[in-house]
């Protein structure tokens, strides 16, 4: 799905657990999430850090939009 | 002390091969060749394959075209074949020492004894090793089934660790077809048939222009892609194992000689016999109308290593050598399967890189019901592939009234199940696991096709 | 093969659509499925031909039904014409043929591919550029027809000459041989030549410029140039994806849990958070639980609207949702097609997706 945004002419950020099928469909900007159940989250943490952890992954897909880029980049 | 020979390179290397043809099998009181019969004397043979102190014991079998039988589980299968050239042996740097490097390559008569193979069994693994049918549908996928075979079911002594097995089973087998070549073929021999194999001269040779405007044939290198991934995965050249090796040139006729062995028992379907390397006929084709239909400029080998940086430096290496050789256009074959399709298309990509064509022969593994994807990788470049077939595709084995070897591994080899074996006592079972069925040297006539 | 207590002829049974099922045209469309007894319309043509070629047929039961009444109704259609059509017992279900109509196609398609896991052979026949040829190529012989109508005779003889083996129960090896659309399979068979000369002669036939043909065409594994990237994030407007299934509670538009065949388009205007009271995890491939407690996880609009804040982007007030489990590579391409079309023409600038 990131593929087909981008080719419409808007950058993805692609946050996701698996990342190596992210590379194979072909995103380009891949942010490797927590796990799969809590891509953007961790349970075991109280809630204030849990919003952090979360806050810290948007930053980064809000970093890797901003970095331009020539290939697949993970910024992990 | 030894002094280097002549570079082979200044003259070209001509080898003249003479064949002896077997149409059957026996045991006898002494090892010769009698009105077109091989006889072996098992006593002599089973004696000097139990000099290995690893190995238990021997049973020797015969199986013939036509036979209802199933050999099972294949470690290596290999045609008996003598050199008439003195300071170069069969299996060169495995048998004996040799040393290409140091030593050229000197020409001479080699003779082969046709119509029958040595094929050694025995359980290493129990898996991704194969099983050859010498009659029923099976049989069709490979050419194993239209020769004879001298089976070697070797046993060895409890607590031997696997790669020891390994070894002691393959080297057992070169031994095997060493002592059939000289008891049968050594002496005075008066029928057979021969032929010269002329290879090409050093590569700064430029091919036989031809004056007068007439367009020059075109010239055409070879890569020989080996596995090589580690236990029962290896293939040797002159006895080192190709994964410490770099990608280098050979001289083609030395696969008559049996400089390129396997240690590989995997991957039935399309690995490489030691068979299969003696007989490549990609090597055979283009020697034979080398000079006529085209310029046969030289043959690289090269390996398919477990690691990244081992794939990008071999296959840049590989790339380069065959681009030294001036070539047009090369034909590129690999064995096995999986993440050395890796290998092939960054072979395939880096060559097509240097403006020479590229054509491969791969099998492919698109699932049973063919759906799937049949490479891991891909790149536009390979745009010029011959498939031998979907290892994948399932077919039915009726059951064999002999069976050589052991199979109840059945089940566990690669294209079989637990749920393969049918009531009737079939197995249903992928050609994965039928000896040199999708063989990638293109011996075979398989292949696949958009339905 | 057919009961010799039958008559001894073959039955087929044919399903057409409002225009060949003689009710009119475009205006009829919405026409409701119902039955006549024998031929009508091309299924003449069809029964003369199959008896031209020595198969001895009759159809037993035209099945008729309006194009768009199926497409927009498939699930009941079928749910009616499967079994009502097993009740006659065909030994053949020929549909079609579709030429170009699209909806006319998919219904072909829809029937056909209903009726072959039932053990009855079913067969149909549409133009290369009909949707039902993409959508049904791998599990129904389709066989392949002219634009339109025009090209009648030619598609009957065709379907007539497949009809007769799938009649004599012979296997379909090579459906292109039979007139039939690829289906995209492999299939292994013996060529006459080893593959080393058939390798040897394609590169001679490349070295010259000669055309030649791959045995196995390499699939496009096609990457995107990435797009530049965003100079400032102030001002820009950022939408939320998601492959999670984050869904109002309730899933409004039920979204499947799995092989989705829909993704859904919900409003975050004035929301700050989401929380288990509003939404839910429509996802059916992982552990729910903790995507369910706090859907944030997934989607992250609370940490987003303190960016928003602190950055200076501008949250777009919708966001997209499908469930990415098992879900087509097909589908999930056409969803997000569509989905960056709206995303285009509502100004946004870049994209978060989150997936599981």
């Amino acid at each position: 799905m990131a593929k087909e945004i981008e080719r419409a002419g808007i950058p993805v950020a692609h946050i996701c657990s698996i990342i190596t099928i992210s590379q194979t469909v072909g995103a380009n900007r891949i942010v490797p999430a927590v796990a799969i159940p809590h891509p953007l989250g961790n349970p075991r943490l109280p809630l204030e850090e849990e919003k952090e952890v979360r806050r810290n992954l948007l930053k980064k897909a809000l970093a890797a939009l901003q970095t331009p880029i020539e290939e697949q980049t993970v910024f992990s | 002390m030894s002094y280097a020979r002549p570079h082979a390179g200044v003259h070209p290397v001509t080898h003249l091969w003479r064949k002896i043809t077997v149409t059957d099998l026996g045991f006898s009181s002494a090892t010769r060749v009698e009105n077109g019969k091989l006889l072996i004397d098992q006593g002599e043979l089973t004696a000097l394959l139990r000099s290995d102190p690893i190995i238990k014991d021997v049973q020797l079998a015969i199986a013939r075209p036509g036979d209802s039988v199933r050999i099972i589980p294949v470690k290596d299968v290999i045609e008996p074949r003598l050199s008439r050239i003195p300071e170069y042996p069969i299996f060169p740097g495995v048998l004996s020492a040799w040393d290409p490097d140091s030593d050229g390559i000197p020409s001479g008569e080699i003779v082969s004894l046709c119509g029958m193979v040595v094929t050694t069994v025995g359980s290493i693994v129990g898996f991704q090793e194969g099983l050859i049918d010498m009659s029923g549908p099976g049989a069709r996928y490979s050419l194993f089934s239209g020769i004879h075979h001298l089976v070697l079911d070797i046993s060895v002594i409890e607590g031997t660790k696997r790669h020891e097995h390994e070894k002691s089973v393959r080297l057992a087998g070169f031994k095997a077809s060493d002592y059939i070549a000289r008891s049968s073929l050594d002496g005075p021999l008066s029928s057979g048939s021969l032929e010269t194999l002329n290879n090409p001269t050093d590569p700064g040779f430029h091919g036989s222009e031809i004056s007068g405007g007439r367009k020059r044939v075109p010239r055409i290198a070879y890569l020989y892609m080996l596995q090589s991934q580690g236990l029962l995965h290896d293939t040797y050249y002159c006895g080192v194992d190709v994964k410490k090796m770099l990608p280098r040139r050979i001289v083609p006729t030395e696969v008559l000689f049996g400089a390129i062995v396997s240690g590989n028992c995997v991957s039935a379907c399309d690995k490489n016999t030691t068979y299969h390397h003696q007989n490549n006929p990609i090597i055979l084709d283009l020697l034979r109308r080398h000079g006529k239909d085209w310029d046969f400029v030289g043959c690289v080998i090269t390996n398919e290593n477990v690691t990244l940086g081992d794939k990008q430096r071999s296959s840049t290496l590989a790339a380069e050598l065959i681009a030294s050789l001036n070539p047009d256009g090369v034909i590129v074959s690999k064995e096995g399967f999986g993440n050395p399709d890796a290998d092939l298309m960054m072979n395939c990509s880096k060559i097509e890189a240097h403006g020479i064509k590229t054509v491969l022969l791969t099998d492919e593994f698109a699932g049973q019901d063919g759906a799937s994807q049949s490479l891991v990788d891909s790149h536009p470049n390979a745009d010029a592939i011959v498939s031998t077939g979907n290892a994948n595709e399932v077919i039915v084995l009726p059951p064999m009234e002999k069976v050589i070897g052991d199979d109840r591994v059945i089940t566990e080899l690669a294209g079989g199940s637990s749920k393969c074996r049918l009531p009737d006592g079939s197995v249903a079972i992928e050609l994965q696991a039928l000896i040199g069925s999708t063989n990638q040297l293109g011996f075979e006539r398989i292949s696949s096709r958009f339905k | 093969m057919s009961d010799a207590s039958r008559n001894g002829k073959y039955r087929i049974v044919h399903y057409v659509n409002q225009f060949f099922g003689g009710v009119g045209g475009e205006e009829k469309a919405d026409c409701e499925p119902f039955t006549i007894q024998g031929p009508q319309g091309p299924g003449r043509l069809l029964e003369k031909l199959f008896r031209e070629g020595n198969a001895d047929v009759e159809i037993v039961a035209t099945v008729v039904c309006g194009d768009s009444y199926f497409v927009e109704h498939q699930e009941d259609v079928l749910r009616e014409l499967v079994p009502l059509i097993r009740g006659y017992h065909p030994d053949l279900v020929v549909a079609g043929p579709a030429f170009n109509a699209g909806r006319y196609g998919m219904a072909c398609g829809g029937i056909c591919s209903s009726l072959q896991p039932l053990g009855i052979p079913a067969i149909t026949a549409m133009f290369k550029e009909n949707p039902g040829v993409d959508h049904y190529r791998k599990t129904v012989l389709i066989v392949e027809t002219a634009n339109n109508v025009s090209g009648m005779e030619e598609a009957v003889r065709k379907m007539v000459r497949l009809g007769i083996k799938r009649l004599r129960g012979e296997e379909i090896g090579f459906p292109k041989a039979e007139g039939c659309f690829e289906q995209g399979i492999r299939k292994n068979y013996f060529h006459a030549e080893p593959a080393c000369g058939r390798a040897i002669a394609m590169l001679l036939r490349k070295i010259n410029g000669d055309p030649f043909e791959t045995e196995y065409p390499i699939p496009f594994f096609d990457r995107v140039d990435p797009q530049p990237a965003i100079a400032d994030l102030k001002g820009i407007t950022i939408a939320l994806v998601t492959s999670g299934g984050i869904v109002p509670t309730g899933n409004p538009d039920h979204i499947e849990s799995s092989s989705a065949s829909k993704y859904g388009k919900y409003s975050l205007e004035g929301l700050e958070t989401l929380d288990a009271r509003t939404h839910q995890s429509a996802h059916g491939g992982y552990d729910n639980t903790y995507a369910n407690d706090d859907p944030n996880r997934v989607l992250p609009i609370d940490e987003m609207r303190v960016l928003e804040k602190e950055l200076g982007f501008k949250q777009h007030p919708w966001y997209y949702a499908t469930v990415g489990n098992g879900t087509s590579v097909d589908n999930a391409q056409k969803f997000a097609k569509e989905i960056a079309v709206e995303l285009i023409r509502d100004g946004v600038q870049a994209v978060i997706l989150t997936s599981t």
